[in-house]
């Protein structure tokens, strides 16, 4: 009986509040646009049983996503999110590794510092981490009037608005997600191993890419997918820092549903997105996976 | 064998200025005089002084801190339960889909969670504020609570709860006076990192906070799209100082619980040796 309810509330809860909205999503996307409140039909009239649900059922369509389809705009967005997601992924490993690798040589009584170092931007709001950008790549900006003043540059670059200034703040915004579990897979490797590989003729180079980046490998992808799956969908970097020549499909989402109040357009973006997603999320749990078997 | 080179100490210093520059400027820039945010006209604490006569947002602040600590505790309890489940139930029907379920709002995109809920409770009628905001955050949270606390129950020694039940307690019992204590570090993060996302999120706060009641994050935002304003960096100064004083002293309390550990080993060993 105990251990009934034990399962039974937090099942319910997310029941009711994670897979029942999805599947309002999924039906929504099926549904027409109407001019009535709720803005979308047909609305299941369960009072008429067996006929109504059939009703209903020969009611959805497939129609917002031909339109999507159809219109350049999604196919652009969903492209350009891809394009920004995965060029941001590998700046941020480049960034990344290197500093998850220089943690792991210093001396042990730093390493907790510089641990805590790479959390504490991770408790600190998101949203102040993408504004603080928002002074220093401005037209006026910090960064351009250092460069100016340099003479580095005659006149100020344009970076505010544009895609780089989204590139910027997605790899700032998750630096922390990539270097911690690289950090710890590199933490684990045994020295030993280098040592070897070093004595059997391999130059430190060569030692560093044939043991070091195998061996932390599971790292690397953790840390990667971290970076990948959240930028894909993201809303707040792009609309701050990306003006309205940077394509977004998080952003596209949220503009199809508060300003042009189209709900079962704004559904069917959210159904795609979260197909192209399913990939990525399943290797990301595979890779998991195998951590977890590797270390139990 | 691990040496630190120039290269290690290059790699370090470019990527915690590039991770710690930002806010410093902003930090810095906080206590400029002048309203534009990149001129230098001295220093003044004006834009605090205008931050706290401000009622919009701290009526915002209100609400925002309700929020996190109601969801993250409702939250904590939930996310446990779920945890006890995945990791001691066994098999029992659906198990497959309730880890779905645990993990899947971890990796679903901010909009999506956000629009599903905003359609859910439209469809159920129930009016938007601050218990629709409760009510998301909650569910998001338990599973960022439920990974935590599982992780921890992994780990540990079944046999001690088994002790406990051969000494006659009952499952809640043992679970009260051997388990809970043995977790309670994990609860403990899990409830930090569950009002640290309730405090922080801006999407989901967006799609389920209805006219009545805004959140910070949402003030923040509709500011902030206007352009730099010199307010929000004060506010921002405030938060990331409050989150900095947190960590730095809880690795401070840690680090001195872990150096008391190795002296009372060390003690013991004498002791025994």
């Amino acid at each position: 009986m105990k251990r009934f309810t034990l399962i039974f509330i937090p099942y319910i809860w997310l029941a009711a509040l994670f897979l029942v909205p999805f599947l309002i999503v999924v039906k929504i996307s099926l549904s027409d646009t109407a001019l009535a409140i709720p803005p979308y039909k047909p609305a299941l009239d369960l009072a008429q049983g067996w006929a109504g649900l059939m009703a209903f059922l020969g009611d959805l369509d497939f129609e917002n996503f031909t339109f999507l389809a159809e219109d350049d705009l999604y196919w652009k967005a969903y492209l350009s999110s891809l394009k920004i997601a995965t060029i941001s992924t590998i700046l941020t490993l480049l960034i990344g590794y290197p500093i998850a690798y220089s943690m792991t040589r210093a001396a042990e009584e730093w390493r907790p510092t510089l641990l805590m170092l790479i959390i504490l931007p991770f408790w600190t709001s998101f949203l102040i981490r993408v504004y603080s950008w928002m002074g220093i790549l401005g037209q006026e900006g910090l960064l351009n009037q250092l460069l100016l003043w340099l003479h580095v540059i005659s006149e100020p670059l344009k970076i505010m608005n544009t895609p780089t200034a989204v590139y910027i703040g997605i790899v700032y915004t998750y630096l922390p997600f990539l270097v911690l579990p690289i950090y710890a897979a590199l933490d684990k490797l045994d020295d030993n191993l280098l040592e070897a590989a070093e004595d059997l003729g391999c130059s430190r180079f060569k030692a560093f890419w044939l043991v070091t980046i195998p061996l932390s490998m599971n790292g690397i992808v953790a840390g990667c997918f971290l970076v990948f799956i959240p930028a894909l969908g993201e809303f707040v970097i792009p609309s701050l820092l990306g003006g309205s020549q940077t394509l977004m499909i998080g952003k596209v989402l949220w503009e199809e549903f508060f300003s042009n109040r189209d709900w079962p357009v704004a559904s069917a973006v959210a159904v795609i997105l979260l197909l192209i997603l399913i990939i990525p999320i399943i290797l990301f749990q595979r890779n998991q996976q195998k951590q977890r078997e590797s270390e139990g | 064998m691990r040496r630190f080179s120039w290269f290690n100490a290059t790699a370090l210093t470019l990527g915690f200025a590039f991770l710690y520059l930002p806010m410093l400027v902003l930090i810095f820039y906080s206590f400029n005089k002048s309203k534009l945010v990149t001129v230098w006209a001295g220093f003044s604490t004006q834009w605090y002084g205008e931050l706290f006569r401000n009622e919009a947002f701290l009526d915002a602040a209100i609400n925002t801190l309700k929020v996190a600590v109601i969801s993250s505790t409702i939250a904590t309890v939930l996310g446990t339960m779920a945890a006890y489940v995945l990791i001691r139930s066994g098999r029992f029907a659906g198990r497959t889909l309730f880890s779905g379920m645990i993990y899947a709002p971890l990796v679903m995109p901010e909009v999506i969670t956000g629009l599903s809920l905003l359609l859910l409770f439209i469809g159920i009628g129930l009016d938007r504020g601050i218990l629709t905001i409760v009510l998301a955050h909650t569910t998001f949270a338990m599973c960022y609570v439920s990974v935590v606390v599982s992780s921890r129950l992994m780990t540990f020694d079944r046999s001690l709860e088994e002790a406990a039940l051969d000494l006659g307690c009952s499952a809640f019992e043992a679970f009260r006076l051997v388990t809970l204590p043995i977790i309670a570090p994990a609860v403990i993060s899990g409830w930090l990192l569950a009002f640290t996302l309730s405090l922080d999120d801006l999407v989901i706060a967006s799609f389920t906070a209805g006219p009545s009641a805004t959140t910070l994050p949402i003030k923040i935002f509709s500011a902030v799209r206007l352009g730099v304003s010199p307010e929000i960096n004060a506010l921002s100064t405030i938060m990331i100082s409050v989150v900095a004083v947190g960590v730095i002293s809880a690795s401070l309390i840690s680090k001195r619980a872990a150096v008391q550990q190795k002296r009372d080993e060390q003690a013991a060993d004498r002791a025994a040796g």
